[in-house]
């Protein structure tokens, strides 16, 4: 086809235009044109809005510089859980903000998956009336914005709670106010170490006998009771720790101070809001995919394993939830990563996440508008871009091998 | 076999019974069909089903009617300020609503020129049936009113040519949440269109661009996309031009939802099989006229549910405006709370504003729903 089109040329004669019409009408020379425009329009498009930038910081008197990370933030963070006082540089502020975007996150991760899964499964059970008033919930909480979930949640807690004088409370060491949630303070002894140390000692010994656990199933058709042996192991052998080693945990009361409680740990209203609001959103979404996941299921594998004679309970366990897990797991961690992005709206109320630290006060403190911006949007592409690629690689590992 | 109708055939023998392959159909037995079985089958089946209905009537039994109260029953329609509203009920104040209504809808847009607001969501109603509904008589003149309308929505909206111009920054209320999503769905589609066909290039460059930008988009918050508008997109102008606000908030609205678009719809292109490309190929079809007439209108039928839900995402993500400082409709409402008059009214505010967006985003996803059926041609 080449050697017909480049006759065509030649007959055609070969002043500039031809040659040029003849390069187009080939294909790979064809791509290789357009890529090359496409890569010149592209650096012509940088080179112009960095000249663009460069002229306008100029004019500003602006540098481009990240220096200013090093100087004192001099503002106060309301919710800090490394060491932090107002004296601190803002590349600590930016640090306190990571950490609490990643507090709200796995609390929110965690609740909105339980929440999830139990909308899920109610939403598929027979109960008629159970699954109506699930699926009207689902519908209310997804379509409405998260961030008025947010607001509508906070307003709660601020405006409608009593004060702390008059705090709801259950027995005398969970406050519930509107200045958040108080609950107990552990105190730590020092033979407390043995028992964490029994608790990972328990999650590896749990690993090695789910190993076992499936290589007799296999061999031999005999299913042990994994879950709740696990669960049993996982609970028992810490506390059996905890207990030979004289219980060395005490608790930190809340109590009734004049104005406020003290003492416990309390949670921020604004920490609560932003949790309680993200796991009830999410959990809209999650119990969603729960629901087409497990229906995704083909009826045939119920069908095959109630002929095969095998009971309920064990046909989700063995053939339904492995299969729907594959379909479960992609979307699911895409809802993780739109609830930690969602977090970003901790703005809206004053919880001091990366965004309002780095990306609000500091920037406005510091004029530092382009720098500020790279470092939060480049925390959050770091985020998604790294569970991705797990995801990315769980994906292949778990994927319907066909034949 | 004919039977006359006087002349019933002889089922029933002498004793009562039926002859062989006569006896008539019953109706099933009461214990497996019924109002009982279902009541029985569905709700106390077993017991933690029976646990599940009898929680579940007691949660509805405790907030229902504590609901219906506090919204209507229990509640204020009339009054000038809390104090009134307290004094004859003791549920939502909806007074409040209703006095701040127009700031709901139009903003701080200027009173006398409200109308051009009401006349361009008209216009915006006409540009959407032919759209929406393909049986509009005259479609395809339609349709290219429908492709106008922006304009003529901008020209309305912000002035000029004869009419007073109106600074964007007035634009506020529920008039912004409209124009922010119905821009960003209408423009996000066609780029993401062209990403998602740019990500399956066979151009190297320009699939490793399409990519990077979609992952760049999907993965940072809409919000730091706002922030960007507001404050470092200035810096990318040559010096002492000045675009406004809102124009930088559309662009990015647009940007953000046409990356999550060009997901959704590469999902649809991957679905379909190889065998549409090489059919296409080997029609002589050359590659855009393949994909507009072969392998898109495929795709875009089975991405509508994925399509629909990336709009209602887009346009509940309208109301993030308010932490650059615009105010939509939940952005008014947040910033009429500290009128003293009306302290303390937030649960109102936020349950006005959460209805009109299930209203707005559930009819979406209804019309979703409506359109997979009618399309779906049954393989």
């Amino acid at each position: 086809m080449t050697t017909a089109e480049n006759q065509a040329g030649e007959t055609r004669g070969t002043d500039a235009p031809n040659i040029l019409l003849r390069l187009w009408r080939n294909k790979d020379t064809r791509s290789v044109i357009l890529q090359i425009l496409t890569i010149s329009l592209l650096f012509a498009f940088i080179a112009y809005i960095v000249n663009n930038a460069i002229l306008n910081l100029e004019a500003l008197g602006k540098t481009f510089s990240f220096d200013f990370l090093g100087m004192s933030a001099s503002y106060d963070i309301n919710q800090r859980l490394i060491e932090y006082t107002s004296q601190s540089t803002h590349f600590r502020a930016m640090l306190v903000g990571l950490l609490n975007t990643g507090l709200v996150a796995f609390f929110g991760v965690i609740t909105a998956t339980i929440l999830g899964f139990l909308f899920g499964i109610i939403r598929l059970s027979h109960n008629w009336i159970a699954s109506r008033m699930v699926y009207c919930l689902i519908e209310v909480i997804r379509n409405v914005p998260v961030l008025l979930h947010i607001l509508l949640i906070h307003g709660i807690i601020v405006h409608v709670l009593p004060s702390p004088r008059q705090a709801l409370y259950v027995g005398d060491s969970i406050f519930l106010s509107n200045r958040g949630l108080t609950i107990p303070n552990p105190v730590f002894g020092d033979d407390f170490s043995y028992s964490v140390f029994a608790f990972f000692a328990a999650i590896g010994i749990i690993i090695y006998f789910r190993r076992w656990a499936r290589k007799v199933r296999d061999d031999t058709g005999k299913i042990y009771p994994v879950f709740l042996i696990s669960l049993g192991i996982l609970i028992g052998l810490p506390l059996f720790v905890f207990l030979i080693t004289g219980a060395p945990l005490t608790w930190e009361l809340p109590k009734l101070g004049r104005f406020n409680l003290k003492g416990g740990v309390t949670m921020i209203p604004e920490f609560l809001a932003l949790w309680l609001a993200l796991s009830v959103y999410t959990s809209a979404f999650i119990a969603e995919i729960v629901r087409s996941g497990i229906l995704a299921i083909n009826k045939g594998q119920w069908e095959a394993s109630q002929a095969v004679g095998i009971k309920r309970g064990r046909i989700l366990q063995l053939v339904i939830i492995p299969q729907a897990l594959r379909v479960i797991i992609p979307p699911l961690t895409s809802q993780y990563l739109n609830l930690t992005k969602n977090s970003s709206l901790a703005i809206a109320i004053g919880y001091m996440d990366i965004v309002a630290t780095i990306g609000g006060i500091s920037m406005m403190q510091t004029g530092k508008e382009m720098e500020s911006m790279i470092l939060v949007m480049g925390v959050y592409l770091s985020i998604s871009l790294g569970i991705s690629a797990i995801m990315n690689w769980y994906n292949k590992r778990i994927a319907l091998v066909e034949r | 076999m004919t039977l006359s109708k006087t002349e019933k055939p002889l089922t029933v023998t002498e004793d009562g019974g039926y002859l062989p392959g006569t006896h008539p159909d019953l109706p099933p037995p009461a214990s497996v069909h019924g109002p009982v079985h279902w009541i029985q089958y569905n709700l106390f089946g077993s017991v933690t089903n029976t646990a599940l209905t009898l929680l579940t009537i007691y949660f509805l039994y405790t907030v229902i009617p504590q609901l219906v109260d506090w919204i209507y029953l229990d509640a204020a329609f009339e009054g000038e300020s809390r104090k009134d509203c307290r004094a004859v009920a003791n549920g939502a104040c909806w007074a409040f609503i209703g006095n701040r209504l127009s700031l709901f809808i139009y903003g701080f847009y200027p009173e006398a020129e409200r109308w051009r607001v009401d006349l361009t969501f008209v216009l915006l109603i006409l540009a959407l049936v032919p759209v929406l509904y393909d049986g509009t008589p005259q479609r395809g003149k339609a349709l290219i009113y429908s492709c106008l309308y922006p304009l003529i929505a901008a020209f309305f909206l912000v002035g000029g040519f004869g009419l007073e111009r109106v600074p964007t920054d007035q634009f506020g209320g529920l008039m912004l949440n409209i124009i922010i999503g119905v821009t960003g769905i209408a423009f996000s589609l066609p780029i993401g269109i062209l990403l998602a066909l740019g990500r399956q290039s066979h151009l190297p460059i320009v699939r490793i661009l399409c990519v990077s930008f979609i992952e760049f988009i999907r993965g940072v918050p809409l919000i730091t996309l706002f922030f960007v508008a507001a404050v470092m997109l200035s810096y990318f102008v040559p010096p002492g031009t000045n675009f406004d606000l809102l124009v930088r908030i559309l662009i990015m609205g647009t940007l953000f939802a046409s990356g999550y678009m060009a997901e959704v719809i590469r999902g649809g292109l991957q679905a379909i099989p190889k065998g549409q490309y090489e059919a296409a190929d080997a029609m002589g079809l050359k590659y855009w006229q393949s994909m507009r007439k072969v392998i898109l209108p495929q795709a875009l039928k089975i991405s509508i549910p994925g399509i629909v839900n990336t709009f209602i995402g887009l346009y509940k993500d309208t109301t993030l405006v308010i932490v650059i400082g615009r105010l939509d409709i939940l952005g008014i409402g947040n910033s009429s709370l500290a009128d003293s008059k009306w302290q303390g009214l937030s649960t109102e505010v936020y349950v006005f504003v959460a209805i009109f967006f299930f209203i707005s985003c559930f009819s979406m996803s209804r019309y979703s729903l409506w359109l997979e059926k009618k399309l779906h041609t049954g393989h």
